[in-house]
Formats: C-alpha cells, sequence, structure tokens
C-alpha cells in the first residue's frame, strides 16, 4: 500500500468505524475516527503536493475491478498537478469543516451518523479526483451525489429536508444520465476507459462525426456536451441549478464542505480534467462558456433580493460555479481551477460563518432581523468581512487575483469571450452587492429580532472560531500564487503566476491575444466594479435604509419575479414534476401495476385453480375406478413389452 | 404320461375353485374354496420339486392369512350379505379387461424368450434337502432381502395392530 | 414331461380370474381373496419357471412374495377393521368419502 492510496482510504475506514460502532462504541466521541482519518489524509496530500512540485506524476493501478470482454476498468490513481491541487483543496476544507462540526453537531441525536457520511462524502470525492479512468470517475461522481443525499436529508424526520435531499438527487440523476451516455461513448469509440489513452487519441478523431437521428453530429462536440451534462447537473448550473438553494436544509458545515468547495466543483474539475476533449470543439466550449455566464449574471441577479442568509450564500455558490465554466470556456482552465481552489476557501468560510450566526441566532435565517452581531461574535464578523472583501475582488485578497484572471482571459479570448467578459463584469458588480448587503444587514446597525434572542448571542466556541480563522488565512492569502505577472513585474518577480506555471504540464496554456493596457483596464474596471457594488450597498443598507425598500415599491413586478428565482421551480413542477406524478399514478399503478401484473399474479393460480377443478373430476371415491385403471395399465404395460 | 394326468387333474381343480371363489355369495363359502384351492397348488409346488414352498404355502396361506380372513368376515351380517347385489353395475367392463389381459399374456409367451439354465438341477437339490438348498442361498446370496422381509413382518404387526384397535373413550 | 407352457397358461389363467374378481365384486373381502389369487397365479408361474430352468432364484422370490403377501393381508384387514367400524358396511361402492 503506498502512501498516497491512504488518502482516500484512510476516511473509508473511517466511515466503515463510525457508521458499525460509532453509536456504541463512540457515543459522543464519534468524531474522533473521522477527524484523525481526514487529517492525516491531509498531512499525506500535502506530502503528495511537495512530491508533485518536485516533479513527480503517479499513473498506477491498484487493482483491476472489471475484466469483462473489451472491458477493462481498474481501480486506479492518477496523481498530476491538476489532482495534487484539489486533493489540497478537499482535504483542507473537509479538515477544517470535520473540526468545525465537532462544536456545531454538539448534541444532535445523529452525531455519530454524521461524521461517519462526512468520512464516506471525503473518501468519494477523493476517488473521484485521484481517478485515472472514466468509470472510476463515475463513481466517485455518483457516490458523492450519494453522500449529499445522505447529509442534504440529515436530518430526515423534518418532511423539507428529506424532499430536498431527493430533489437533488433527481436533478442530479438529469445531468448524470447525458453524463453516462458520454462515457458510454468514450468507451465506445476508444474502446478504453483509460484517460491517457483517451485524451491522446483526441486529436486522432477531431473530424469525426457520427450519425445522431438523422443529423450528423462531430463526435468529439457531442462527447463534449454529454460529459458537460453531468457537469451541470453537479456543478448546479442552469436549468439544473434547482437542487443547491435547497440544499441548504442539510447543517451548515454539510453546505460548505459539499456545496462550496467540494462536490460542486466536481463539475469543473471534470471538464478541466477533459481540457484535451473540450479543447477540440469549439461548439463545445462556446456552450461551456455561456452557460457559465448566463448562470453567473442569473444567480447574481436572485441572491440580491432574498432574505435567508444561507441561500443568498448558496445563489452566489451558483454564481462563482458559473464564473469557472466560463473560464474554462475561453480555453483558461488554469484560471477556472485557480478560482476553484481560492472560492473554496472564502466561500466555506461564509458558509462556516453564516452557521456560527445561526449558532448565536439559535437557528434564526432571516438577515432582516439580524443586524449590530459584530460586537456580539467579533471573530465571526472579522472572518465574514474578510471573506466578503475576497469575493468582492478586492485587490491584495485571494478572490482578486481568480477573478482578474478570468475577466481577463475572458477578455482576450475572441469575441465570444468579449460578450462574456461583459457578463461577468456586470455579475461582479452584483457580487459585491450582495455579499456586502448580507454584512451590513447581519453585523452593522441595530439589532432587529426579539429580546430572547438578543440574549442568546454570543460567540461560537473555539472548535468552530478556530476553522474559520484558518479559512480566512486562505481566503486571504490563497491568492498570492498565482498573482498576473503583469503585478508580479511591478514588483520584481519573475514568473510571479506560479499556480498557471505549475498546472500548464496538464491543462496547457490559454490561447488569446491582449495588450498590457487591455490588461490594465479590465483590472482597474474590475475593482471599480467591486469598489461600487461595496458602496451601493453601504448606501443602501447604512446610510439611507429607506431606499431599497422604495426601489422595491416601485419594481414590484421585477422584484416578485427575482424574489420567486424566477419561478424556474414552478416551471419544472408544472412540465416534469406533475405529469410525471400523474403518470404514475395513472399508467404505472392503475394500468402496469394493477392490471397487468396484478392479473398475471392473480390469473396465474386462479388458471392452475381452474386446472385443478377439471383434473379432479378424475378422483371419483369409486374404488372400482381406480381398479380399472390399474388393471388398464397393466395391460398398457404388457402390450407395450410385447411390441 | 402320469405326470401329465396329475397336472391335467390339478390345473382344471384350481381353475374351477378360483372361479367358485370368486363368484360365491356367501363369503365364508368363497373362504372355503380358496383354502381347497391353497391345497391344490401347495400339490403343485410338490409336484415342481419344491417342498419347503409347499410347506410355507399351506401354513401361511392356508393357516394364517385364511383364518384372518375368516375372523373378519365374522364381522358381516350374513344374512344381509347374502341378499346384496355381487357385482357392481360395470361388471362387463371388467370382464372385457380381465379377458384382455389373459389373451395378452397368452401371446406374451410366445415372444418372451427363454433365460440361461442356472446351478441348481433335480439331483443337486435331492442330494442336500430342498430345504437346506433353500436355506443355504437364503442365508448368503439373499441375507439382505431376507433381513428387510422380517422388517416388513414388523411393520405390519404394528400397523395392524395400530390401524385396528379400539379406542378407549375417555 | 409337463411342457413349461402349460404351467405359465395355468398361471395366467388364474392370474385374469383374479383380475375379474378385484374389477367387478362389490364386497371388500372378496376383493382381497382376489389379490392373493393374483399373487398365488404369479408364485405358480415363478415356482414353474424355478423347476425349469433349474434355478433357486424363483423359489426364492416366491418366499419373499408370501412373506409380503401375509404382511399386506393383515394390514389390509386391519384397515377394512377400521372401515367397519366408521361406515358399517363392507361394500365398496358405497364408500365415496375420498370423492374429489
Amino acid at each position: 500500500m503506498k502512501l498516497y492510496q491512504l488518502i482516500p482510504f484512510l476516511p473509508l475506514a473511517a466511515f466503515v468505524v463510525n457508521i458499525l460502532l460509532g453509536k456504541r462504541l463512540f457515543g459522543k466521541q464519534a468524531h474522533w475516527p473521522a477527524v484523525l482519518a481526514v487529517v492525516a489524509s491531509w498531512v499525506i496530500s500535502v506530502i503528495t503536493m511537495r512530491d508533485v512540485i518536485g516533479g513527480a506524476v503517479i499513473n498506477e493501478d491498484l487493482y483491476t475491478w472489471v475484466l469483462s470482454a473489451g472491458l477493462r476498468v481498474p481501480v486506479g490513481f492518477l496523481i498530476d498537478p491538476l489532482t495534487a491541487v484539489m486533493l489540497i483543496v478537499v482535504t483542507t476544507v473537509s479538515s477544517l469543516v470535520h473540526i468545525y462540526s465537532i462544536g456545531y453537531m454538539h448534541g444532535d441525536k445523529g452525531y455519530y451518523r454524521f461524521f461517519s457520511y462526512l468520512s464516506l462524502f471525503t473518501f468519494s470525492m477523493l476517488m473521484l479526483v485521484m481517478s485515472n479512468n472514466f468509470l472510476q470517475l463515475y463513481f466517485g461522481w455518483e457516490a458523492v451525489g450519494l453522500c449529499s443525499y445522505f447529509l442534504i436529508g440529515f436530518w430526515y424526520e423534518k418532511k423539507s429536508a428529506s424532499d430536498a435531499g431527493k430533489k437533488a438527487f433527481i436533478v442530479n440523476r438529469f445531468g448524470d444520465f447525458g453524463f453516462g451516455l458520454g462515457v458510454i461513448m468514450i468507451f465506445l469509440t476508444f474502446g478504453t476507459l483509460y484517460y491517457q489513452p483517451v485524451f491522446d487519441g483526441m486529436g486522432g478523431i477531431a473530424e469525426r462525426s457520427i450519425n445522431v437521428l438523422g443529423y450528423d453530429v462531430n463526435l468529439v462536440t457531442l462527447i463534449a456536451l454529454l460529459l458537460f451534462c453531468g457537469a451541470v447537473g453537479k456543478s448546479a448550473q442552469m436549468p439544473l441549478h434547482v437542487w443547491l438553494p435547497d440544499a441548504m436544509e442539510g447543517p451548515t458545515p454539510v453546505s460548505a464542505l459539499i456545496h462550496a468547495a467540494t462536490m460542486v466543483t466536481a463539475g469543473v474539475f471534470m471538464v478541466v480534467r477533459c481540457n484535451a476533449i473540450f479543447s477540440l470543439s469549439h461548439t463545445a466550449m462556446n456552450v461551456v462558456a455561456i452557460t457559465g455566464g448566463v448562470t453567473a449574471l442569473f444567480a447574481a441577479t436572485i441572491a440580491l433580493v432574498q432574505n435567508d442568509i444561507k441561500r443568498i450564500v448558496a445563489y452566489s455558490t451558483i454564481s462563482q460555479l458559473g464564473y469557472m465554466f466560463l473560464a474554462t470556456g475561453v480555453g483558461a482552465y488554469a484560471a477556472g481551477i485557480f478560482h476553484l481552489y481560492t472560492h473554496a476557501f472564502f466561500k466555506a468560510l461564509l458558509f462556516l460563518g453564516a452557521g456560527s450566526v445561526m449558532h448565536a441566532m439559535a437557528g434564526e435565517l432571516n438577515i432582516q432581523k439580524m443586524g449590530g452581531l459584530k460586537k456580539y461574535m467579533p471573530w465571526t464578523y472579522w472572518t465574514f468581512l474578510l471573506a466578503s472583501l475576497s469575493i468582492a475582488g478586492v485587490p491584495g485578497l485571494a478572490g482578486f487575483f481568480s477573478k482578474d484572471e478570468i475577466l481577463w482571459r475572458a477578455y482576450s479570448g475572441g469575441p465570444t469571450g468579449r460578450f462574456i467578459w461583459v457578463l461577468a463584469t456586470a455579475t461582479a458588480i452584483l457580487t459585491a452587492f450582495y455579499s456586502f448587503r448580507v454584512v451590513f444587514l447581519a453585523f452593522h446597525g441595530k439589532f432587529r429580532g426579539t429580546h430572547e434572542q438578543e440574549h442568546h448571542l454570543h460567540e461560537s466556541p473555539k472548535a468552530m472560531t478556530i476553522p474559520l480563522a484558518l479559512l480566512a488565512i486562505g481566503a486571504v492569502a490563497a491568492g498570492w500564487v498565482g498573482i498576473p505577472p503583469l503585478v508580479g513585474e511591478m514588483f520584481g518577480v519573475e514568473h510571479s503566476d506560479w499556480f498557471g506555471e505549475f498546472l500548464a504540464p496538464v491543462v496547457g496554456h490559454p490561447h488569446g491575444e491582449g495588450t498590457h493596457g487591455e490588461e490594465w483596464m479590465v483590472m482597474f474596471i474590475s475593482i471599480i466594479g467591486g469598489l461600487l457594488g461595496i458602496g451601493a450597498a453601504a448606501l443602501f443598507y447604512l446610510k439611507r435604509t429607506d431606499i431599497p425598500v422604495r426601489l422595491g415599491s416601485v419594481f414590484r413586478a421585477p422584484y416578485r419575479v427575482l424574489w420567486n428565482k424566477y419561478y424556474v421551480d414552478e416551471l419544472y413542477s408544472r412540465i416534469i414534476v406533475r405529469p410525471t406524478f400523474w403518470i404514475a399514478k395513472n399508467v404505472i399503478v392503475a394500468v402496469t401495476d394493477g392490471k397487468i401484473i396484478e392479473g398475471i399474479v392473480n390469473g396465474v393460480p386462479k388458471a392452475i385453480g381452474g386446472f385443478g377443478e377439471v383434473l379432479r373430476r378424475v378422483q371419483t371415491g369409486f374404488v372400482h375406478h381406480y381398479a380399472i385403471v390399474m388393471a388398464l395399465g397393466l395391460l398398457a404395460i404388457t402390450l407395450a413389452l410385447l411390441w | 404320461m402320469l405326470p401329465k394326468v396329475f397336472f391335467a387333474y390339478f390345473s382344471v381343480m384350481i381353475t374351477i375353485l378360483s372361479l367358485l371363489v370368486i363368484t360365491r355369495r356367501n363369503p365364508v363359502h368363497s373362504i372355503l374354496f380358496m383354502l381347497g384351492l391353497f391345497f391344490h397348488i401347495a400339490a403343485l409346488y410338490v409336484f415342481l420339486n419344491a417342498e419347503f414352498i409347499a410347506a410355507i404355502q399351506v401354513i401361511v396361506y392356508a393357516g394364517a392369512i385364511l383364518v384372518l380372513f375368516l375372523f373378519v368376515v365374522m364381522m358381516l351380517n350374513l344374512r344381509e350379505e347374502m341378499l346384496e347385489r355381487r357385482y357392481i353395475g360395470a361388471w362387463p367392463v371388467g370382464a372385457l379387461l380381465s379377458v384382455t389381459i389373459l389373451f395378452s399374456l397368452f401371446s406374451a409367451l410366445k415372444v418372451i424368450p427363454q433365460g440361461p439354465a442356472g446351478r441348481y438341477g433335480i439331483e443337486a437339490i435331492k442330494s442336500e434337502t430342498h430345504t437346506a438348498a433353500l436355506g443355504k442361498i437364503l442365508y448368503t446370496e439373499y441375507l439382505f432381502p431376507f433381513e428387510v422381509a422380517s422388517v416388513v413382518l414388523l411393520v405390519a404387526i404394528i400397523g395392524a395392530i395400530v390401524l385396528a384397535k379400539k379406542r378407549i373413550k375417555t | 414331461m409337463v411342457p413349461l407352457e402349460w404351467y405359465i397358461y395355468l398361471s395366467a389363467v388364474v392370474f385374469a380370474i383374479g383380475v375379474f374378481g378385484f374389477l367387478t365384486r362389490r364386497n371388500i373381502i372378496i376383493m382381497f381373496m382376489s389379490i392373493e389369487l393374483m399373487l398365488n397365479a404369479v408364485n405358480i408361474s415363478l415356482i414353474s419357471f424355478s423347476h425349469y430352468l433349474q434355478d433357486l432364484r424363483g423359489q426364492v422370490l416366491t418366499f419373499f412374495v408370501i412373506t409380503v403377501a401375509a404382511a399386506e393381508a393383515a394390514i389390509g384387514l386391519a384397515i377394512i377393521i377400521a372401515l367397519f367400524r366408521n361406515k358399517a358396511t363392507a361394500h365398496v361402492d358405497e364408500v365415496t368419502e375420498m370423492k374429489g
């Protein structure tokens, strides 16, 4: 067992231990196996990162999983720069969330179950990123979806929670259907599911097209789009974004881990891992970029008017994921992963901070009912503020560098990129605005809640605030590994975009031309946009709090549309959900189950019974009849022997 | 010549007696005729150099089984029995079947070949008595069926007692 | 010497008579006696074969047939007695409880 193989298997062992023995053996201490395992995985990930920085690349099979006719699928590990970055992200955030959960889930009656699911999720995500073949990727993909279902519906007695879990899984299934088809297409084309042969062979089939339902479709485009379906579902892009806000029914650490830093980023990871496929299809790249850009703007507009603190952060996540996709869509894969990496820090921090606020407010989620919390919970306030500054793109913090990289690559990436850049910049302004709306409404001003809530306000325990502090360090400093050369040269540092160089062997360099002047212009526009957003939020929510109310009453219809999330859920309910229930009730239950299957299940015994009724006439009860039959039998045997 | 005469007598008597057995109205008469039948069959066995079997035939069949039958017949009400119908309504079917079986057996005779001759000639049996010869073969080659037969008889004893015993009303 | 075939014809005749009795008589005891008749017919043929083939195995089989016939008669008569106790009739065509 090599060292790197322990990375996923330690959390798996923790899961098995906790799920089987957790309740009896550990009880209130059930967090120990889970925390120890994931922290150990983190340590090994750091060691692995050090090795990869030194140039090591590992591509090994552990054992053969499937060996059948032409299909050979192993349980295998591929550790290259991309995997190493993902390992650091996953294990770091997972460890911090585990530690945070010790405080947050204290006293919950499903304590051991929570930690076992967290460990299972960590295992699944690690298997996903460390995979060296498509089937293991798909396994990890489905497994993280399953864990998401478990964890969203963790408080399963609450109907809204179990409904949300189901919604997440079912919506994901739509995307995974396309993803599965993509994997099948890859197998049919290449005969193997390993990454390396497929990526190497992509160039050879770039011109091939296949006939689908009468239309000739470019094969590479088809595969890329099918794979992207899965990403749309998993990473909550339009139109499959509906599950993510509802997933906030789960405990906050779950939201931080799964729906901010790791699971939802699996889609981005997959697109970047398959960059060899996507780069060969302009159509697919444009689809990805436009989906990302539109989703980013769309989600940001919804977040403007929501009042549930977790839902605002959820829409913010959808929006930021849109950023990552639009980066990959214009060919800047390294920029997308860079944003994934910085976003993990500040988004997890925002969620955990929200959890801390909820903890203090005894479960209250409505920011209109909060206010002035900064004097009661300083640690939470300062870390939350740093995360919001980072997401708004204030220069020097992590979010600024990654967002700026994306905006520049979009701008310089051709005409589609130019259009995307406009969407992205608008989104950036809105992002700064709604992030600071939360900060000002929740932490500044006067407390607007009830008296008992005010008495209850307190800073969260150390188990919760220490992860907040550690994540804040990341939210500030994580971006310093990817400073664009433009800025780095100002400080006399060559090759300051160390992150991009690190990933270049896997993802190549983005193409696009632009002058230094244009690059400065883009940067300034984004800085001004961010400051504009913050300033507008300060105006609306600190100084002139009457303006939002007036705007709401003047623009009533747009306000209502945004408040109802563009009525997408209602649309789906009408088009998909209700017809499905109707079919289930009237076709499946009534006809297939009622008539056909019941018909067979009841009909067969009836037929046998009827047959028996006829046969039993033979038993007349008269011994002589039986005797005559016996004699006839004897005669028959004798004659048979004779002839 | 003489053997054929004896055989003629025995066979005619056996046939007539068996017909009488099955056609009497009075069951006791049937049993008595059956007794005669058994004696004639035993005589036929002696004729065929199987004295021991003849003795067994008389002792077991005539001595035990018929007595058993007689005891059971005692339970019938003979006066009523004499007034009942003898045959079932569909007796021609039975007659037809039995005649058909008879003819098929007759024609079987022409077809079935004779097997090979064995080791026990008349002289060999006469040298050691028939009983000894039978006993020798019974206790060596056919020991297992012999033991099984004893178990069968045990089952018969137990079964007869269980089936026929009177239930004591408590 | 009496030919073997004559013994076999005799055996067949007795057997057919036994079949007739078994199929047509109403009285259960007469039916039983017809069964014994059939068994005896088989014994005759066995003994005659044993004599003519100079093999003792026919007689061994006869021995066993007699044994089994005795056992069967004992049990059968016990069943008849049980039947008498319940139905008070000796005629088989009046006993149709097992119909269907």
